[in-house]
């Protein structure tokens, strides 16, 4: 088990071992350098935190509950699980803690335009939300195909006053809209910021994404301890990109607690058709870092599929990569039908809808609870909401609830 | 001969032209004739582009090209063959350009070997920035001449280091922006190149990026030794005849202004 010391990353390079970096053409060098910089005075200036923390308590609803899942529990008979309520964030998922952090990092830079990219649509709307609250242009790339499957949140999108680029390049999904994305900042790199939404992309951005999200675990380690009066035993995330999975994770690294990452088996690990990049991809260069890729063996970059547009991504965060490594969290991978099994099991258990991505976590448990102990804590990240995915659950599911 | 000794050599009568190609493109069995009268036609040099799946740094002209190649199956053993091809057939250098990931997935010892036994003299890697240049270069690059870019956004202590490190020439971006067609340049863009012509000691620099047109280079000759053409000729290329007869031409009146 790694303690405090051994564990620090990244390092002075932007490396979570031989993962991450900056693999950027050269004029994005500077805005990194930028951007880094000012997160460095940022977090150590008692205003700005002060700022982000009343944000994050006033328009965002933090602290999120740790919610007792009582049914659940009995129906596995096993340890207790408990959820972490990102469901309940404002704007319905995990995203605005990360979106709120970086608009006020852009603020302090003075950069008047923001752009960001989108799966699910989840972290667009977190971006378009901060850019209406605090009066900036945004700009949001998103996949034709999630634009379709996602037609709700492209129409909050809107409706907060950003403009929606539908992608048409490559697999117009996720990997396409930050490619987008990425080209409109080497453009525009002047006057505008970009809002990462997960914990991908060049040094200084995982770093960044995973200390806004870590006030997930940080919360959730004192709500544990205050309910059950010790550590968790077991935390389950589901991983795309992996931002709420790091943000809960980060502050149990150096504890005994059991990190799990779920990633999107798809149709299945066999099918060719999925997103589980740590599961089966291996090391490679994509979207400025170096990460565990989904890859053919020419090194070209494979489409992902999952059910949910949130982890049908080819990359993962680089610490997830370091981490898997390390042997400090493991990861799994859950198909898309288990993942609808999960919509319906915590809906009608415990009255929590949760979006697909967040399914693939609750879908892990039937293989967790059997070898957990009674006396074993776990604590599922309910990352967000299922509201935005009802289109695909009735297609999927609506026959059973005519 | 090295690069720098070659530009060197063009630069006694002439500014340096070179022409981006992306490999296989746009007809896989016809590349290294396309290559050859692309040659013919005025190119003093040629970057060949390995196709890649998701090209960050280039503009849609470029990255179309890309998937056109893929399509059609073109490999980085499609890549160096070519390459061999046609450095059997001229003594004018060929550079590689290529993404990261292809070149990991090759085996970085590997491509590095390949490539100087195929001929190919220089390589550009667009997302691999100084900063990660020991990394990934390993001593198996000392027999390819790695070129670096500079941009808008590169401070001059950067450029400097940049200048030290760079081998073959120094790529400078004309532009902050991907590649592709520019049909005007801000006054900015020429007080720039300026500083970087004047800034660099140790290497010969070529401009690249959003370049189209016999007029932007007249208005680029004082501060650079030479071109760098890819999306013009690419576009070109993709809606040409057969012969390629407007493409040709339009390198062949670039060339005449270099």
């Amino acid at each position: 088990m790694a303690t405090t010391k051994e564990y620090n990353y990244p390092d002075t390079k932007g490396k979570y071992g031989e993962y991450g970096g900056q693999f950027v053409p050269e004029t994005l060098i500077h805005s990194l350098n930028e951007l880094e910089q000012a997160y460095n005075e940022a977090r150590n200036d008692q205003d700005f935190i002060e700022e982000l923390n009343t944000l994050q308590r006033e328009y965002n609803g933090r602290e999120t509950p740790l919610t007792y899942a009582g049914r659940l529990t009995e129906h596995y008979g096993k340890g207790k699980i408990y959820l972490k309520r990102e469901d309940l964030c404002h704007t319905g998922a995990h995203k605005l803690n990360n979106a709120l952090g970086q608009i006020l990092l852009a603020k302090r830079l003075g950069k008047k335009r923001i752009i960001a990219e989108t799966g699910a649509g989840q972290h667009g709307v977190a971006a378009a939300t901060v850019c209406a609250k605090f009066g900036l242009k945004c700009v949001v790339y998103m996949g034709e195909v999630d634009t379709e499957r996602q037609q709700l949140n492209v129409f909050r999108m809107k409706m907060l006053g950003a403009e929606v680029v539908s992608v048409t390049s490559g697999s117009k999904t996720l990997k396409d809209a930050t490619n987008e994305a990425i080209r409109d900042w080497v453009a525009n790199v002047n006057d505008t910021h970009y809002i990462i939404g997960s914990v991908v992309g060049p040094h200084p951005y995982p770093m960044i994404v995973r200390d806004f999200q870590s006030i997930i675990g940080i919360e959730t380690k004192a709500q544990v301890l205050a309910k059950a009066n010790k550590m968790p035993n077991y935390i389950v995330a589901c991983v795309g990109g992996g931002s709420n999975a790091i943000g809960i994770f980060y502050p149990f690294i150096n504890e005994a607690t059991k990190l799990i990452g779920v990633e999107a088996a798809g149709f299945g690990i066999d099918s060719g058709k999925h997103g589980a990049t740590l599961t089966l991809g291996d090391p490679g260069v994509f979207h400025g870092m170096k990460t565990y890729l989904l890859q053919d063996s020419d090194g070209q970059v494979l489409e992902a599929h999952s059910i949910s547009a949130g982890l049908d991504y080819p990359g993962v965060g680089p610490e997830h990569s370091s981490l898997k490594d390390l042997k400090l969290a493991k990861y799994y991978s859950i198909t898309d039908d288990e993942a609808l099994e999960a919509v319906k099991l915590l809906s009608q258990m415990e009255g929590i809808l949760p979006a697909l991505e967040t399914a693939h976590a609750v879908a892990y448990l039937k293989y967790l609870m059997p070898e957990t102990k009674k006396s074993d804590v776990v604590v599922v990240n309910i990352s967000g909401r299922g509201d935005k995915d009802l289109n695909t659950i009735i297609e999927r599911l609506g026959s059973e609830f005519k | 001969m090295k690069i720098s000794e070659y530009i060197d050599s063009v630069n006694k009568t002439r500014k340096v032209l070179s022409i981006f190609l992306t490999a296989g493109f746009p007809n896989k069995e016809k590349f290294v004739d396309t290559a050859l009268s692309v040659l013919d036609a005025g190119a003093d040099m040629l970057e060949i582009g390995i196709p890649f799946s998701d090209p960050l740094a280039d503009g849609h002209v470029i990255q179309e090209s890309s998937f056109d190649a893929l399509t059609q199956g073109v490999k980085m053993k499609d890549v160096f063959s070519y390459t061999e091809a046609i450095v059997k057939k001229t003594d004018k250098p060929i550079v590689l350009m290529g993404y990261a990931n292809p070149i990991m997935k090759y085996g970085k010892n590997n491509f590095a070997i390949d490539a100087v036994n195929c001929g190919a003299k220089g390589l550009i890697v667009p997302d691999v920035p100084i900063n990660e240049y020991e990394d990934f270069f390993n001593e198996s690059y000392n027999d390819l001449e790695i070129v670096l870019l500079t941009t808008p956004t590169s401070d001059e202590k950067r450029i400097k280091s940049i200048d030290k490190k760079s081998r073959g020439f120094i790529y400078c971006v004309s532009i902050t922006g991907t590649t592709g067609v520019k049909t005007k340049f801000d006054e900015s863009v020429y007080k720039n190149i300026e500083r970087t012509y004047n800034t660099i000691s140790d290497n010969k620099m070529l401009i690249g990026f959003g370049i189209s047109k016999p007029e932007d280079v007249t208005r680029f000759n004082d501060y650079c030794d030479g071109v760098i053409i890819g999306s013009a000729v690419i576009n070109s290329l993709r809606y040409d005849d057969e012969k390629y007869s407007t493409t040709l031409k339009l390198i062949s009146s670039i060339s005449d202004v270099c």
